[in-house]
């Protein structure tokens, strides 16, 4: 049996409660993900898949209902290290090489020098940027920043990955690339990850799994298995199955919105 | 130094040099060619002549110059009220941003404190410390500079990425560790853009902290008291060494703001 990595009852979120311009963000999430999956959130703006994924990351908290990341507390987990988080800006600190900013998240946990720049050094690798280790964030491209914030992430060989939107900065043919690397990266290192995005194509691309989320209340309307074959490549996006699943998503976003 | 880039230094200075060049020419063929009267505007040749005359005083053994010293005595006032205000300025701002709600409070005070003349509290300054007394004029330039350094380092400190906070929320990081490895290398750019105004404000303030009296040693009284005895070049002179002593003091701050931050100067060659 696989492991639980996170288990969503009855989660409710409401911003400014009980004021005029009170906002429902989420309403009664049902979401439980087990080890190994990739499971792709999404939805339009206000729909509040990052709002999840911060619920989940322990930076806001639940207005009611039961969250658990691994069997713990989102709050135990966060101080478990038991996430990594990748954002939409790659948020590199820019004082820093990138070496260092990879060791950051090492660092503030205590993590020993050598320790800290072998295990940099390994992430590098992982992202395949193992000679940029000495140069500064701003001489590389915006894909390479954006792997030096998913090293950062997983320095810690964490067992769930946050992503918010990662490459939605990209230009398509890099984001069709970094979604080559990421599945890699995925089934390189076991790890379990929680994708937020709004491109159908890059969700069904990527996912095991999608979660279809509508906005006013945010809410899950539906949850798509992609059973497309892997390990996936560039051939996968001119499957008929390919088309057919986004035409589904699509389907399910379009009644969604009809029944407002 | 590789010969490349030396020439294209060299092209970059070029224009600037032609513009000082032609600017002195015509400064000095227009005194001559109108017949102003040196009372009016000494040509910069005399100005020259009078600076190299007491450079060569302050180089031999013969006598004392009264310009170099003054030129001592008030880079001492503006360097000791800039350490002191800028010193007081950055700790002030670190302690009120570790309370949001302190640093919000002060703010509007520290930007309304800053578009007051400071310069008028001189003679205030006077009675507390003594005419003669270089305290008196540390005092006004540390006023100066004190708000900018404040109010540029609470910017600096709160004008953080929120990604790159929840980041370190993300991690766990605690208050101190998220002010030293976060907010206070954010604010190093905003301090140094303060430290290089206060640089020339501190110069300002030190020399026109002195027209309102001090020792006869000191930059302020020296133009004040050679433009009374009608003494022009000299009193020109002694603006010239003001000059450079600003200039030299920006430059300082600007070296040492490039060493501090190799990140900041190496993006924007």
């Amino acid at each position: 049996m696989t492991a639980r990595v996170i288990e969503a009852r009855q989660i409710n979120k409401v911003f400014n409660p009980a004021r005029e311009e009170q906002v429902i963000a989420l309403q009664d999430i049902e979401l439980a993900v087990s080890a190994g999956e990739f499971v792709s959130l999404i939805g339009p703006s206000g729909c509040g898949k990052s709002t999840l994924l911060r619920l989940i990351a322990d930076l806001i908290e639940p207005s009611s209902g039961e969250l658990q990341v691994n069997d713990k507390s989102p709050h135990q987990a966060r101080l478990d290290r038991d996430y990594g988080m990748v954002f939409q800006a790659a948020t590199l600190l820019e004082w820093r090489s990138v070496r260092k900013n990879i060791e950051l998240p090492l660092e503030i946990h205590g993590v020993g020098k050598q320790e800290r720049r072998e295990k940099a050094q390994a992430a590098l690798e992982l992202v395949e940027l193992g000679n940029f280790g000495d140069h500064w964030p701003w001489q590389l491209s915006g894909g390479m920043q954006q792997r030096v914030a998913i090293a950062r992430a997983l320095v810690f060989q964490p067992s769930l990955l946050l992503m918010d939107e990662p490459f939605g900065a990209l230009d398509e043919f890099t984001r069709e690339r970094m979604n080559m690397e990421l599945l890699r990266i995925w089934r390189e290192t076991d790890t379990t990850i929680l994708f937020v995005t709004h491109s159908i194509p890059e969700a069904i691309f990527l996912s095991s799994r999608v979660v279809i989320m509508t906005p006013r209340p945010g809410r899950i309307t539906s949850i798509v298995d992609i059973d497309l074959p892997r390990p996936r490549s560039f051939e996968t996006r001119a499957l008929p199955r390919f088309h057919a699943l986004v035409a589904e998503v699509r389907e399910v976003l379009r009644d969604a919105h009809v029944l407002e | 130094m590789k010969r490349g880039s030396l020439r294209a230094r060299v092209h970059r200075l070029a224009p600037t040099l032609l513009v000082a060049i032609v600017f002195l020419g015509a400064w000095e063929l227009g005194v001559h060619l109108l017949g102003i009267r040196e009372f009016i505007l000494p040509p910069p040749s005399s100005i020259l002549a009078e600076f190299s005359d007491e450079l060569n005083i302050f180089l031999g053994a013969s006598g004392e110059s009264i310009l170099f010293s003054a030129a001592r005595a008030t880079l001492w006032s503006a360097v000791g009220g800039y350490v002191i205000g800028c010193g007081a300025g950055i700790l002030t701002a670190l302690v009120t941003s570790r309370w949001t709600i302190i640093s919000e409070a002060t703010m509007p005070f520290a930007i309304a404190a800053n578009s007051i003349p400071i310069i008028a509290f001189a003679p205030i300054m006077n009675n507390w410390f003594g005419i003669t007394n270089p305290a008196s004029k540390m005092a006004i330039v540390a006023i100066i500079v004190f708000f900018p350094a404040m109010i540029n380092t609470v910017r600096g400190l709160t004008l953080v990425d929120p990604g790159q906070l929840e980041l370190m929320e993300s991690w766990a990081a605690s208050p101190a560790r998220i002010l030293r490895t976060l907010r206070i290398p954010n604010a190093l750019p905003f301090i140094f853009s303060a430290l290089r105004v206060a640089s020339s404000l501190s110069v300002i303030g030190a020399v026109v902290s002195e027209f309102f009296g001090g020792p006869r040693a000191t930059l302020g009284v020296y133009i004040t008291q050679e433009a009374s005895g009608f003494n022009f070049a000299s009193a020109w002179s002694a603006i010239l060494m003001a000059s450079l002593i600003g200039i030299t003091f920006y430059v300082v701050v600007l070296l040492l703001e490039r060493w501090l931050m190799p990140w900041h100067h190496s993006r924007s060659e």
